[in-house]
């Protein structure tokens, strides 16, 4: 006890480490999960359905099956910078999401703010430098595995993320202007209004540039970054076998699966905080009756799953789904508690966003199809960079025009 | 001993392993991410003293842009692993021993001055950070021209690399 309040900030960094790291890794597994379901159901199949009810138990038995198959490691790679490059991309990818706060940072613990692991001040620069290196773990990958389809990936790799990410970069500078601080929190607080409208991405008014072409740069490039389809040209299966994951298996293989799902959280979590308004809720402070949303959805849910047990489900199915009823219907009895309602307010709404922008990534790869990889170097230079730079131009001019006028 | 030191004393040897792996090395990739480790050492450096936004550009700048930049290029030539020469007999003799004598100059001096003091004392430690918007008042207030000087000098540097890299018609 005498040590915990003696270290309040290395003990409740630790505690809080263990469970952001607890739930990336769950929400990793079920995002593949609701990739599949959601690619399926748009392509007119069922996706995965027979391991656990509506396939929820699909993560774990893949996760099991990685753990047990065969760990080969080509005898002509560099063995070193082979083992390396797993860990170096999936612990980059997990070291950038402890940047992110989800939720405001008056909730706090022995002084603490809970909802974020490191509060830093200039959080968007240590993440744009942690996310820049992100890129060996690709490239390293495809050089050290020594086969020709590897090196090809590995190469596509770099050179589109160097080249995105300029626009990447350039297209949240306009953001930070408007909001003069690198820090996140202050970031979202110059996004407080009465309502969504005073969002980045829609706020008009004097001094403000509303950051829509910012948005949909921010959105192009960093699906750009996290070699997702239209753009994902270093593991285009037609041309490359697998790109610079083709020579790994086992659990190596499943590493790289998660650090590019941890990517995509993470580049929605920044959409959101620079865009979107980060936890602020959409509505005015004065609605009171949004602090029952979080356990009112849980509570829909668990009726629809109850429903769905009785009619649907047969079996084991329906024992697995009953659980998950109950889950549902606890959280939200949980969630209607006013006291945790009003602290999972903001936590509520910054999933929400992040779930619309995962859920648009995921829409992408079941509709676009892949770019040419000169249509992506010409896209990404020729297009994307001018119009982010753009942007940029306006945003300052529109900051410094009332004091341009006033000095004549 | 206090987390600082603990962390200074852990990078600094990184950094000094880094350096002499980067030389050591035969593979190039491996020259590659021994310097990428002696970057990433410093600007834990950096950090300790006080100075998180020179860290942040550090690993942004040199370890996220310059050396990606390296490893592709090594990356894209594929050569094979470095050939030795022997020591040339002068570097052995003569190299060395003043390179050496260098190191112990530059300590002893650093011991003294009133720059090794403020380091040994950790400006870190004294709350001393300097935030961004100092940094960016002082780099755009009173070093305005050589910022801007720097920035033409990197132009010209841009526009360099294009005339030797186009090809002749």
């Amino acid at each position: 006890m005498g040590f915990i309040t003696q270290h309040p900030v290395l003990v409740v960094s630790l505690v809080k480490i263990a469970v952001l790291l607890f739930i990336v890794m769950t929400a990793l597994a079920y995002l593949t999960w609701l990739e599949r379901k959601v690619i399926a159901h748009i392509q007119s199949r069922w996706g995965p359905y027979y391991v656990g009810a509506h396939g929820l138990l699909q993560p774990l038995a893949d996760g099991l099956k990685f753990m047990f198959k065969e760990d080969v490691t080509p005898p002509v790679s560099d063995r070193l910078v082979y083992t390396l490059a797993p860990f170096l991309a999936l612990a980059l990818s997990l070291t950038a999401i402890a940047l992110i706060p989800f939720g405001p940072p008056s909730v706090q613990l022995l002084g603490q703010p809970v909802f974020v692991v490191s509060n830093v001040d200039i959080g968007l620069l240590f993440l744009f430098s942690i996310t820049s290196i992100g890129v060996y773990g690709v490239a390293l990958a495809g050089w050290s595995s020594n086969s020709k389809y590897s090196l090809m990936g590995g190469l596509r790799s770099s050179a589109q993320m160097i080249s995105y990410e300029v626009s990447l970069t350039i297209s949240v500078v306009g953001v930070l202007l408007l909001a003069g601080s690198l820090s996140f929190n202050e970031i979202i607080e110059g996004q407080r209004g009465s309502f969504f409208l005073h969002w980045n991405i829609l706020h008009i008014g004097r001094g403000f540039f509303p950051q829509i072409i910012g948005f949909l740069c921010y959105l192009t490039a960093a699906i750009a970054e996290t070699n997702r389809i239209p753009f994902d040209l270093p593991e285009a299966e037609t041309e490359l076998v697998a790109g610079f994951h083709t020579e790994y298996s086992s659990f190596k293989f499943a590493m790289f699966f998660m650090a590019e799902y941890a990517n995509m959280i993470t580049v929605s979590c920044l959409a959101t905080i620079l865009f979107l308004g980060g936890w602020l809720s959409p509505f005015p402070d004065s609605w009171t009756w949004q602090l029952w949303l979080p356990g009112a959805g849980l509570i829909l849910l668990g009726i629809y799953c109850a429903y769905d047990t009785v009619k649907t489900m047969r079996g084991i199915a329906q024992l697995q789904f009953a659980v998950v009823t109950l889950l549902a219907l606890g959280g939200g009895a949980l969630c209607l508690l006013p006291p945790v309602a009003g602290i999972i307010q903001g936590v509520f709404w910054f999933t929400a966003k992040i779930l619309a922008i995962l859920f648009f990534y995921i829409w992408m790869r079941a509709t676009l199809p892949r770019f040419r990889y000169d249509q992506l170097m010409s896209f990404g230079w020729k297009l994307l960079l001018p119009v982010s730079l753009a942007n940029l131009v306006l945003t300052a001019l529109v900051i410094v025009w009332p004091m341009l006028v006033r000095h004549g | 001993m206090s987390i600082p030191l603990i962390l200074f004393i852990v990078c600094a040897l990184l950094a000094i392993g880094g350096a002499v792996a980067l030389i050591l090395a035969r593979e190039p990739i491996h020259s590659a991410l021994a310097l990428i480790l002696v970057m990433m050492s410093l600007a834990v450096l950096y950090l300790l003293l006080g100075s998180p936004f020179i860290a942040a550009v550090q690993i942004l700048v040199y370890a996220g842009a310059i050396m990606v930049l390296f490893v592709f290029v090594i990356m894209l030539l594929n050569e094979g692993v470095e050939e030795r020469t022997n020591f040339s007999r002068l570097a052995k003799y003569v190299g060395l021993p003043l390179g050496f004598f260098l190191l112990l100059e530059f300590g002893h001096w650093l011991a003294h001055s009133p720059a090794g003091a403020v380091i040994a004392n950790g400006a870190g430690a004294s709350g001393q950070a300097a935030d961004t918007a100092k940094l960016s008042e002082q780099l755009f207030r009173q070093y305005l021209f050589p910022f801007e000087a720097t920035s033409i000098l990197i132009l010209i540097a841009i526009l360099g690399a294009l005339v030797l890299a186009r090809k002749e018609e």
